[in-house]
């Protein structure tokens, strides 16, 4: 019979006109409160009905992972030892790694020995460039850089908000802890604490070193870092002596040092 | 009120008291004006890149902008009063684009959607991508993100929304079309051997003439970088959106930021006394 | 319409790939020989018998179905008489890998013969080199510039042709640490803009060609003319786009209409001409897989996939190359299948919309579309631009839960346990949708009327022109390259290839619903696999990959099959003994770029309005069109 598609078309249409009253009925008023949560029914998989997010009064939470433009991680303000600090090192992983090559990182240097300090003295990210691929935070081995959740950045005028400085940038790491707790867990277990692990190694050392002194027998090696807790991080590792390790990394440096003004020129 | 002409009422001679010189009937009739426009903002139907997956992701039945009257999307660039560039815009592109935008009856707003559309994005060093569509067009509102996210367009819109709110009748450098007759056509830029701006014909000729001496041409040294240290641009650049629809980000408060910063500073400063006595 | 379709005509005695070069060679000699340069498959066929040759191959050898044909610029790597190479992949439709055959040309004066004689699918393709390295093909019907606009200064892809904002060679630039100083790329320029002019560019002799050459033949005005009997009509050019509702972004059409019937319809595209491989050759390896994400935006998973898979080729040259664990490739395909079910959705709702039934068949798709969507972001970050795949492996393993943090004002969170989301998804609540979807559509009078016997392509012409995905199997060709050559997990997975049968608009919406209800099968199959994997590694040897990985030299062709066909990624890793950083050539082989080859053909003789269903059925997605 002619005319029967179209019929059953406007059968279906009609059925998910339906649909939505009936979510109505089964969820009755607290679709429309704030306090009664049934947001996740309605946007998860066993809703039926429409689905209408009303955006500025609610709004999708975005899940953990989720990557918009990235951040800087510094120490909060109320850290007992190294409040506002950076975690960055500047050892530019991020700027080498960036696809569009959207950051810019200037690394300090000491203005007497003129070697590089561990904090970047300017740190810039174009975010008219920026693709939001989220390898800085991917590939960063101090943890320091990550991808933000606020995606509320609209502008008026782009010349003077689009590129952000590291004031802009820097949000506190209990920020981070709370758009991204298991992330954080996670992290934090690799890390071994949840330190930067700058201080976490620093910390280490002088427990070796204060074990040493205390009973000068080498302590027994304790589980592997793997899976330490936060109250490992003076867990012990074998490794080097710190002398060892010392003229190691002053060796590095040298060397580094050295490549960069051979290819500098 | 019969025949109203409200140049008159920026006439000094006009009657009225003098703090509601300029201001009087003009403010509420741009509060009409500027209601009504809002609310019926018909965007152009016209996506250009990944970005109008998005924009039709937000078009759609889940976030849906026909909540704030955005819904009727023209094809036609003569029905429509606002211009979402939704992606890369490429040279070949940029000229049907001005052209289009030209086609637009006043008033008329452009929405950068997207880093691409901003400044170039990603593909910003591409040989045949324009590096921001403010190159060419006046953009009113910019959206980061690539792509934004239907939630971050969403919120560009309302960011636009606010922008035509605060918009007078009275100040004819903000908004250019309420002056006298329709406002200058951009011009269409050419295809040559590269794309070309008329209105940079000039410059074009006085480098090609550098070019024929035998100088050096094609490049600009820039001046030396200043690290600024000055002016903390965090509290700028967040206040642009600052209460966007019921409130932004966490960070937003401006008395939050103060307090955070001043935190920040008193801590910096057990932190140097601290270093003063281990040294 | 011809249906006898020649899939085999091998000789008895040439199976294998090799005895097909050994027959070459043989019938060849001193014109055909291998390619003996480390890494490298395949045969150099001089140039002056390369038509001899490809007929051989499609005739005699049965490689009749051409899938990619690209060029190489060896500046300063191979000798000056012959570094300027095209390569062409041409396989057989029963399976099997390609039989890789390469002319060469030296880059001063590149003159190469066309083979749109033997193999029309290389229409477009030898435009694009002709437009991007400017190699001259003799005997090509409609040699001019495809991408960019006639009148364009250059040939880009040449590897001594530097853009306005060039920085260096190869990224990273040297100015972003440690002394990175901000400035944006324009302030550079003195223009302000990402432009360069020539040294000689003259203002006066200006003159804009883009256009002319566009309609240059096809007679411009009005022309009446009678039609035999009574009937008078006009014979007008009407050009469509770039700007028009139905081109699925910036596409543009340039038709002669006799009446309202299509004459000849010439596709111009370019408009969204990203350069992704030009900045592709200055990216690292790693740096391009986020770029990927963005040629096919709606099936970004699929796009990784192809592209780590082509490179894991070529890290496999190599001696330390460990295998990617078997849980990652599950994770694998489980994006690949959802994305494929993302993009089908998509493709028939903007079909539907194209037919006339305004956005309400569409709105219903992208619901259950947001659904995966959400799966996406929870899993890769993001939405659209996953950036998923990596070298030997996946970027993280899928998270436990589904779970958002609220954050900004008004944020409402939601919880759902991942594998529970996902058996939801794909286990009610997509099949349940494909029913009612398939009940509200397949039998409606609208849409069978508009598409049954409209816009057909011939299984002997989809061959011929390298038709890929449902417009290939829409004809009735079962090749799909997850069978063909299979990759990842396929080969233990237990699925149909659905083809149809007369190769017109419905048949093409047939074949990608049941392609739809195929993906969900494979997902049925996938969620015990991803139980029975759980906690299992995702990562080739344990461990993150790194961030600058040394990649053997060679050529690799890693392709898949995406939602629109067949991805193909042509990556060469030259110029340095020890293995690259950077690939020395970077080419995306595009489904949605050959298949509107077929374009002009398939709407000839059909009323204007049947354009915009054609188009949508042929599916086209512009960012990877353009690339």
């Amino acid at each position: 019979m002619y005319g029967r598609g179209i019929f059953k078309g406007l059968v279906v249409t009609f059925k998910h006109l339906i649909n939505t009253y009936v979510d109505d009925f089964r969820y009755g008023w607290r679709k429309y409160s704030k306090d009664a949560d049934n947001f996740e029914v309605r946007q998860g998989p066993k809703a039926r009905g429409a689905f209408t997010v009303q955006y500025p009064d609610e709004k999708v939470a975005v899940p953990e992972r989720f990557r918009f433009v990235p951040f800087l991680v510094v120490e909060d303000d109320d850290h007992p030892e190294r409040p506002g600090h950076d975690w960055c090192t500047s050892c530019g992983i991020c700027a080498k790694v960036c696809p569009p090559q959207c950051i810019w990182i200037v690394r300090s240097e000491d203005p007497v020995t003129k070697r590089p300090v561990p904090e970047p003295e300017a740190f810039f990210i174009d975010i008219d460039i920026c693709m939001n691929c989220g390898y800085c935070a991917e590939f960063c081995p101090f943890d320091a850089i990550k991808m933000d959740h606020d995606y509320e950045l609209a502008s008026y005028d782009r010349t003077t908000a689009h590129i952000h400085d590291k004031e802009r940038l820097s949000k506190p790491f209990s920020y981070w802890k709370s758009i991204a707790p298991t992330t954080a867990y996670e992290e934090m277990q690799a890390r071994g604490g949840w330190e930067h692990s700058d201080v976490i190694k620093a910390k280490k050392k002088q427990a070796e070193q204060d074990a040493k002194k205390a009973t000068a027998t080498p302590t027994p090696v304790a589980e592997a870092t793997a899976t330490p807790t936060e109250t490992t991080t003076d867990a012990p590792k074998e490794a080097l002596s710190a002398e060892e390790r010392k003229a190691k990394r002053e060796a590095a440096l040298a060397r580094k040092r050295a490549k960069e003004e051979s290819g500098g020129e | 009120m019969a025949e109203l002409n409200l140049n008159d009422l920026h006439d000094t001679e006009f009657p009225l008291p003098e703090g509601l010189q300029g201001n009087f009937a003009i403010t509420s009739l741009s509060k009409i004006y500027n209601w009504s426009r809002r609310n019926s903002m018909w965007p152009l139907l016209f996506g250009l890149a990944c970005c109008a997956i998005e924009m039709i992701g937000t078009a759609a039945s889940r976030f849906d902008f026909s909540r704030f009257g955005m819904e009727v999307m023209r094809g036609s660039p003569r029905q429509s009063d606002l211009m979402i560039v939704s992606g890369t815009v490429t040279k070949k592109m940029i000229v049907p684009i001005v052209r289009l935008y030209n086609q637009m009856p006043e008033p008329k707003y452009v929405l950068a959607m997207g880093a691409c559309a901003s400044g170039g994005g990603p593909f910003k060093e591409g040989y045949n991508v324009v590096s921001g569509v403010d190159k060419y067009l006046p953009v009113d509102v910019y959206i980061p993100g690539c792509p934004p996210t239907p939630q971050a367009l969403l919120n560009g819109l309302i960011a636009l929304q606010l922008k035509i709110d605060g918009q007078s009748l009275a100040n004819k450098d903000d908004v250019p079309w309420y002056g006298v007759g329709p406002s200058e056509p951009t011009p269409i830029p050419i295809l040559g051997p590269d794309i070309i701006d008329p209105r940079q014909m000039d410059l074009i000729r006085r480098q090609t003439e550098l070019a024929a001496k035998g100088l050096p041409y094609g490049v600009r040294e820039l001046p030396p970088f200043q690290l600024k240290r000055s002016a903390p641009k965090k509290a700028l650049a967040s206040a642009t959106t600052g209460d966007t629809g019921g409130g932004g980000g966490v960070e937003r408060d401006a008395a939050a930021l103060e307090i955070i910063k001043r935190k920040r500073m008193e801590a910096l400063a057990r932190k140097k006394a601290r270093e003063a006595v281990t040294a | 319409m011809t249906n006898e379709v020649a899939i085999e005509q091998t000789q008895n005695d040439v199976q294998t790939l090799d005895q097909a070069i050994d027959y070459l060679i043989k019938k060849y000699p001193n014109i055909v020989s291998k390619d003996t340069r480390e890494g490298y498959g395949g045969v150099i066929v001089d140039r002056n018998h390369l038509i001899d040759v490809a007929t051989t191959l499609r005739d005699e050898l049965g490689y009749n179905y051409l899938s990619s044909a690209t060029a190489v610029d060896y500046m300063g790597i191979a000798e000056p008489d012959s570094d300027m190479e095209m390569v062409y992949h041409a396989y057989r439709l029963s399976g099997g890998s390609a039989l890789v055959f390469k002319t060469q040309a030296p880059r001063d004066n590149p003159v190469i013969p066309s083979l749109v004689s033997v193999f029309p699918a290389t229409d477009f393709q030898e435009r694009e080199a002709y437009d991007l390295y400017g190699i001259q093909f003799e005997g090509h019907p409609n040699l001019k510039r495809i991408l960019l606009w006639e009148g364009f200064y250059g040939h880009p892809m040449r590897k001594d042709w530097k853009e306005a904002y060039y920085e260096e060679e190869h990224k990273p630039f040297s100015s972003r640490w440690p002394g990175g100083y901000v400035h944006r790329a324009e302030e550079r320029n003195p223009y302000g803009k990402n432009v360069k002019y020539p040294a000689d560019f003259d203002l006066s002799r200006l003159t804009d060609i883009s256009e002319e050459s566009l309609y240059a033949g096809l007679g411009l005005g009005v022309d009446v003319q009678s039609l035999g009997g009574e009937m008078r009509t006009d014979r007008l050019v009407v050009n469509m786009g770039p700007h028009h509702p139905s081109t699925h972004g910036v596409f543009r059409m340039v038709i002669t209409l006799n009446g309202e019937t299509i004459e000849t319809l010439e596709p111009v595209m370019g408009y969204l001409h990203r350069n992704h491989e030009k900045i592709g050759e200055r990216n690292t390896y790693l740096q391009n897989i986020p770029f990927t994400d963005r040629l096919d935006y709606l099936s970004s998973m699929g796009n990784n996939l192809g592209y780590v898979l082509g490179v894991e080729q070529l890290m496999a040259l190599g001696s330390r190359y460990i295998p990617v664990p078997y849980r990652a490739e599950v994770i694998r395909v489980l994006m690949a299948e959802l994305t494929r079910i993302v993009n089908h959705l998509w493709s028939i709702g903007f079909l539907l919309n194209d037919l006339g039934a305004f956005f309400t068949p569409m709105l219903y798709a992208n619901n259950e579309r947001e659904k995966i969507l959400d799966f996406f972001e929870a899993v890769a970050g993001s939405r659209l631009m996953c950036n998923y795949m990596r070298f030997g492996g996946v970027f993280k393993d899928l998270p436990e839960r589904i779970k958002s943090v609220a954050n900004l004002v008004n944020d409402r969170v939601r919880d759902f346990n991942t594998m529970e989301y996902l058996t939801d998804i794909i286990t009610e609540r997509l099949p349940r949708f494909l029913d009612e979807y398939e009940y509200y559509l397949s039998e409606n009078e609208i849409i069978k009327s508009r598409c049954i016997g409209v816009g057909v392509l011939p299984p002997d012409m989809a061959i011929a022109y390298g038709a890929v995905g449902p417009l290939l199997r829409g004809s009735g060709i079962p090749y799909d390259v997850r069978r063909a050559e299979p990759y990842s997990i396929y080969p233990e997975l237990d699925f149909d290839i659905p083809t149809g049968e007369n190769g017109d608009i419905y048949d093409r919406y047939l074949v990608r619903m049941r392609e739809m209800r195929e993906s969900l099968r494979i997902l049925r199959q996938i969620l015990p696999r991803l139980e029975a994997t759980k906690g299992q590694e995702v990562w080739a040897g344990g461990k993150q990959g790194a961030y600058s990985p040394r990649i053997p030299v060679g050529e690799a062709y890693g392709r898949v099959e995406n939602p629109k066909g067949e991805l193909g990624y042509y990556i060469v890793s030259a110029g340095d003994p020890k293995g690259t950083q950077n690939p020395w050539r970077y080419h995306i082989r595009a489904p949605s770029f050959t298949n509107l080859t077929c374009l002009g053909p398939m709407s000839k003789g059909h009323k204007v309005a049947d354009v915009v269903t054609v188009l949508g059925s042929i599916d086209i997605v512009l960012g990877e069109t353009d690339r």
